[in-house]
């Protein structure tokens, strides 16, 4: 990516982005501008680059906000009419490390309302289109900033990644994706979905533009006491892998995988070979559990973290109401989208008394299991691949109406989440309608860097 | 399992989420489709295995009890709520 110095203004860079932008409009990439905003810090960058100062690694990189990480440049939506209207009070942890370092925010992009979503269709403010064909969703729930990347607006953008919402996008429009180790980069002022699998990452073009920007994300901070100790510090090149093995997830193979990506999957993994790894089928049987643990787990979490909307001190309230209840229970109707609604019911329901040991703690259970396969699988393999979705973008509108067909885009993204561990999207073909594929590397705890490595070794064998 | 008209109507009460007549046929059906598929981790055996809440098993995490500054003051705050007076937060009676 293009950096600002003596010869390359700030304000030039963020200008073309702005352009570039309003260019591509249709796609819906943006919720709010922050146009006023980043061309001042863009000056103050220039004056500072004129002054002989020192500027910062990202010095005037514009990037995507996902618009569920708050700044106090603007107001945050998190794609719901319960905060429409919501001028963000904080700023995000991770927001305030990338300004630190000289990038400039110049809007926050769309998403499914609360994260909760595969399309970017559940977004208050309408739909994100593909980058790649129009009449096909962006995949979500971080839809705007994978498309912002793939139309080459920005050179890199923010999303956030609960059981896919960072690598799903990416496969969908062709673009790297990270989902880091849970805890690397710091929740601090983000709209939180489900606590436990939660993480902050980011969408590029390159792999090392993408290790640069995590490696400036990651790392411990006091406000958000799961955050890790910085482990994002080597050089790439010297995040080497030590077995040089790959294992394939056979469960993954199955029915209801799309030809074209089983396809463009083994390819990939005939490449791997190519570029001297060993690579061998496993299977893991407990893998095909993981879509049932996740659809327990994390609307339990979204029901607790989102009882916080309750009219009162922040977000909409319902209006000409009288009484207390009622300011509750008409303003989460009115604030919610249909797809909220049923997560925090269904969490509700795992929750609830009678309902409480047979689906929520049994799944808390199978959680370990989960963990100890992957575990086992790691002793023999640096990492794991499989498709990141069973089938390219589908089309605007084909799942709406059915939130089961919905959770199924999750079934290979989800596993990894739950177990806590780093998984990479990375562009691997198209389908013969020219849709992109991505597949997954998904490795050890703390092997994120290892994983780049490892993706970066496919791509230069090519 | 069937989820009822009762069991939806129960889980908006918990949820304190008023429904219209018309969002009540459809989530029957969408929670019962969703419980149905969940209900599929029946077939594992858990027996004698322990839960897991955290993935670190990070527990208690201390920190030193002291006032430190914070980046929103008091009217960023009370900016947030559609009803304040005198520095507090307008709601309609309770009592």
């Amino acid at each position: 990516m293009k950096i600002a110095d003596k010869n390359t203004k700030a304000v030039d860079l963020v200008r073309e982005a702005l352009e570039k932008a309003k260019k591509y409009e249709e796609y819906h990439c943006f919720i709010s501008m922050n146009e006023s905003h980043a061309l001042e810090r863009a000056r103050e960058i220039d004056e500072k680059i004129a002054n002989g100062e020192k500027v910062g690694r990202l010095a005037g990189v514009p990037y995507a906000l996902k618009d569920n990480y708050l700044s106090r440049e603007g107001v945050t939506t998190a794609a719901a009419r319960m905060l429409d209207n919501f001028p963000s009070p904080i700023t995000a942890t991770a927001v305030a490390k990338l300004e630190a370092e000289g990038a400039i925010m110049i809007g926050r992009t769309n998403l499914d309302a609360y994260a909760h979503g595969s399309s970017t269709e559940n977004s208050y403010f309408g739909p994100t289109l593909n980058s790649h064909d129009t009449s096909r969703v962006a995949g979500g729930s971080s839809g705007g900033s994978a498309v912002a990347v793939a139309l080459g607006i920005v050179p890199f953008a923010l999303g956030s990644d609960t059981g896919g919402s960072i690598r799903q996008p990416a496969s969908y429009n062709g673009v790297i994706g990270i989902k880091p180790t849970y805890g690397t980069v710091s929740r601090y002022g983000v709209v939180a979905m489900a606590s436990s699998t939660d993480v902050m990452g980011c969408f590029a073009n390159t792999i090392e533009d993408a290790d640069l920007v995590m490696r400036i994300m990651a790392g411990k901070d006091p406000k958000d006491s799961t955050t890790l100790d910085d482990f994002w510090t080597r050089d790439l090149e010297d995040a080497k892998p030590k077995k040089k093995k790959i294992g394939i997830v056979k469960d993954f193979l199955g029915n209801g995988v799309d030809e074209e990506v089983k396809k463009t999957f083994l390819d990939y993994a005939k490449q791997a070979e190519k570029a001297g790894f060993e690579v061998e089928e496993i299977e893991m049987p407990i893998a095909k559990y993981g879509l049932a643990i996740y659809y327990i787990i994390q609307p339990a979490e979204v029901a607790s973290n989102l009882s916080r909307y309750d009219g009162i001190r922040y977000g909409h309230r319902a209006a000409e109401i009288t009484d207390l209840d009622s300011i509750y229970n008409k303003t989460r109707d009115e604030g919610f989208m249909p797809e909220n609604k049923r997560r925090i019911m269904i969490g509700n329901f795992v929750l609830s008394s009678g309902f409480f040991d047979a689906y929520y703690l049994k799944a808390q259970k199978a959680r370990t299991l989960l963990i100890k396969a992957y575990d086992e699988a790691f002793e023999k393999y640096d990492a794991l691949l499989c498709a990141v979705a069973p089938a390219p973008a589908f089309k605007l509108g084909e799942k709406v109406n059915d939130p089961l067909q919905m959770y199924m885009e999750d079934v290979m993204s989800v596993p990894p989440s739950m177990a806590g561990l780093p998984a990479i999207a990375v562009p691997a073909g198209s389908s013969k309608s020219g849709l992109p594929i991505g597949v997954q590397l998904v490795g050890p705890r703390k092997s994120d860097q290892v994983l780049l490595n490892i993706a970066k070794s496919i791509e230069e064998s090519k | 399992m069937a989820i009822t008209r009762e069991d939806v109507l129960h889980l908006a009460d918990l949820s304190n989420i008023h429904l219209s007549e018309e969002q009540i046929e459809p989530l029957m059906k969408d929670l019962d489709n969703i419980v149905g598929y969940i209900s599929q981790l029946d077939e594992l055996d858990t027996d004698g295995v322990e839960p897991t809440y955290q993935c670190f098993d990070m527990q208690n995490v201390w920190r030193e009890d002291v006032i430190e500054e914070f980046e929103a003051n008091r009217e960023d705050l009370l900016n947030l709520t559609v009803e304040s007076e005198d520095n507090q937060i307008k709601v309609p009676k309770v009592l």
